[in-house]
């Protein structure tokens, strides 16, 4: 039996729009082992979102699949029907969005939405409503009897994104998908939500799909970090290689801009400055190369995602000595 | 100097459940206070409150000098000139029909003036966010995750506020846009003299925008002072907690942290004596007793043997 779970093999995908083909992934390999945790970092519109509605097939109307595939546990998502793919949500693949609001509906109490997900069990109701308090205790909520009968909109910012999270560890699934969990939290509650995390992986061989732009986060609790600009990955690798070696100048500029290392009150903070290019009209050559301080002739040429050493990946030409010395 | 904002033992309660059982501080002209503290711990209530978007029972809020809270809606619209919210999704709630330039000049409409002219006002506040004057034209969903912020700020800034309120006004953006959004605060607050609230769970955007902060527990402020002074030197064993929890963006980061037991005590069953007793790593016999609010040089702190 196979370690890998997860496995992105050369995924493209456009969004069709009024401009052209937005070519919002391209490109994409990358795999998550059984029981690993990979963080995926990059600017907002970098396509995180897209590529975790492609994994769980919840992608707009106007997406389109151009190349590659998507397996899990060796089956290829992308042609599953309707009916497998939700068989597959409902257990084995779980997913906390970034927008609590999107998770509960708004007209139901939290008890009954908390009920309606344990549909598939066979315990009495009042045993799943037990099940649901505990749940809510958990996630450290206070007084989670009272709480059941409440609706979404009486609780805080960061009590529903708990609650969330408590729902999609309920299935106890092989891959948990999070995308921005903790950014509605405190840093006392973020830190347990990672160590809740972290058990989850080593009790239950739960592998985990992390989205964060808290860089601190990442470090703590990723083994694997892969890097995205513009649609596609610009580094992957160990989380202290990333971190201590990064090897793409995007990969480098995003740690040096974190707040976080910065102790002491800066008037002006570092920014990448520039944007993220047009994906409908891509510039040619490196994705990077109209914000890149180290851009030289070469890197009007596309460079490759290369292996530089197991398991670290980049594409930049900096990597490439013959090129950079020509 | 006096202060432009000015809350006094502000309560909130909802049915039962006793929300804000009295927070104080105040905010002084050109001054940005950041308020941090646990997750359900009455942060947006505060903001809400004084805005009059959330009810305010007793207590006093007074704006340059005037009492506001309990105005009826009718009294208060003429102050939202002066008081601007920042939601944490300043355009997902709003129609994706409309062009940036009718965003941001929408609050014009609101408070009916209808003498302004609109393109050279919606010009002059995308140059004051640094966007160029042709994203007057764009829509909602042709803008990046900070595009879309600064217009947020922008639609904030149309009436010439003297106080802006934000809750999370950057979470969920990447570092690099989350810094410009910060470095576009700091320099309108110099050149503006603006006044801002700020609400934020990312410690590293306190530590570089705040002058103040204050750190709130189960609805009542437990320490406040000046922001380095308590990065430096965190006096309350909660805000200890909380500090020590920030997570470093290196992965082989040594960190000592201090634990928070427990889960945040019931609001509708407060404990007695120090609220946080159950889950302080310091408490002894004489947390029994309550703490009072004493402040010394600046710096305020509820608890009866400090660090
Ligand atoms: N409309 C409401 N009805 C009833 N209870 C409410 C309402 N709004 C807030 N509360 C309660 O008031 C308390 C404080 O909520 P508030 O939203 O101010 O917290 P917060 O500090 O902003 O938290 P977060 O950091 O999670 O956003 C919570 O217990 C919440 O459940
Ligand atoms: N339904 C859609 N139609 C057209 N463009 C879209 C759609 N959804 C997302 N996009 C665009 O695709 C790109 C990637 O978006 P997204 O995956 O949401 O990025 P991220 O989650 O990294 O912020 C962006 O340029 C975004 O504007
Ligand atoms: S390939 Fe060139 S432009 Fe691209 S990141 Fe490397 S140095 Fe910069
Ligand atoms: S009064 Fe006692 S229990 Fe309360 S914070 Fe201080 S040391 Fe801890
Ligand atoms: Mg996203
Ligand atoms: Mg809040």
């Amino acid at each position: 039996m196979s370690d890998t779970l997860l496995e992105i093999d050369n995924l493209s995908v456009d969004y069709e729009t009024e401009r052209g083909d937005l070519k919002a992934l391209r490109d994409i390999s990358f795999d998550v082992k059984k029981g690993e945790i990979v963080g995926i970092v990059g600017e907002s519109g970098c396509g995180k979102s897209t590529l975790i509605s492609s994994i769980l097939r919840l992608t707009a109307p106007n997406t389109r699949f151009r190349q590659g595939e998507v397996r899990f546990n060796g089956d290829d998502i992308l042609a599953m029907t309707e009916r497998q793919m939700r068989d597959l949500r409902g257990s084995d693949i779980s997913i906390v969005f970034q927008d609590p609001m999107q998770t509960h509906n708004p007209v139901l109490t939290i008890g009954r939405q908390l009920l309606d997900i344990q549909h598939r069990s066979k315990a009495t109701t009042a045993q799943k409503l037990e099940t649901a308090a505990k749940m809510l205790a958990a996630v450290g909520i206070p007084d989670p009897q009272a709480r059941l009968k409440q609706y979404p909109h009486e609780f805080s910012g960061g009590m529903r994104q708990r609650i969330a999270i408590a729902m999609a560890l309920m299935s106890e699934p092989d891959l948990l998908i999070a995308d921005e969990p903790t950014t509605a939290l405190d840093a006392t509650l973020e830190v347990q939500i990672i160590e809740r995390l972290k058990e989850l992986q080593s009790e239950m061989n739960c592998a985990i799909l992390f989205i964060s732009h808290h860089l601190g986060v990442i470090a703590e609790l990723c083994d694997r970090v892969v890097v995205m600009y513009a649609g596609a990955v610009v580094e992957s690798g160990d989380v202290r290689e990333i971190f201590h070696d990064p090897k793409h100048p995007y990969t480098r500029r995003l740690i040096e801009c974190d707040p976080g290392h910065i102790k002491t009150r800066a008037r002006i903070l570092p920014t990448i400055p520039g944007e993220v290019p047009d994906l409908v009209n891509l510039p040619d050559g490196c994705i990077f190369r109209d914000r890149c301080e180290q851009a030289f002739d070469k890197c009007q040429q596309v460079p490759a995602l290369d292996k530089l050493k197991e398991g670290h990946f980049a594409a930049c030409w900096l990597n490439h000595p013959e090129e950079t010395t020509a | 100097m006096s202060a432009i904002l000015d809350v006094k033992d502000l309560q909130t309660s909802y049915g039962k459940v006793n929300v804000l059982a009295g927070v104080s501080f105040s905010v002084q002209p050109g001054e940005t206070y950041a308020m941090v503290g646990e997750s359900g711990s009455g942060k947006t209530t505060v903001i809400r409150a004084i805005a009059g978007l959330a009810p305010a029972q007793a207590g006093s809020v007074k704006f340059d000098g005037q009492e506001i809270r309990g105005l009826p809606e009718r009294a208060m619209r003429p102050l939202r000139k002066d008081i601007a919210m920042m939601f944490q999704d300043p355009i997902g709630s709003l129609s994706p029909r409309v062009t940036v330039r009718n965003l941001i000049t929408e609050p014009y409409r609101i408070q009916g003036m209808k003498n302004k002219d609109i393109d050279a006002e919606a010009k002059r506040l995308l140059a004051l966010v640094n966007l160029p004057s042709h994203f007057a034209d764009r829509y909602p969903y042709q803008l990046s995750g900070g595009q879309a912020r600064r217009v947020g700020v922008a639609r904030a800034l149309a009436l010439e506020p003297k106080l802006i309120l934000a809750d999370e006004p950057t979470a969920g953006l990447d570092v690099s846009v989350q810094g410009e959004l910060l470095n576009l605060l700091n320099e309108l607050r110099d050149r503006l003299g603006l006044s801002m609230v700020i609400i934020t769970h990312n410690l590293n955007v306190v530590r570089h925008i705040a002058d103040r902060m204050g750190i709130l527990y189960l609805g009542r402020l437990v320490e406040e002072g000046d922001t380095e002074a308590i990065f430096d030197r965190p006096r309350h064993p909660y805000t200890h907690c909380l500090l020590s929890a920030n997570p470093e963006p290196d992965p082989d980061a040594q960190l000592e942290r201090i634990a928070l037991k427990g889960e945040p005590p019931s609001l509708l069953q407060r404990p007695s004596g120090c609220e946080f007793r159950e889950r302080c790593p310091v408490a002894s016999d004489i947390c029994q007793q309550t703490p009072i609010w004493e402040v010394n040089n600046d710096h305020g702190l509820r608890c009866l043997t400090p660090r």
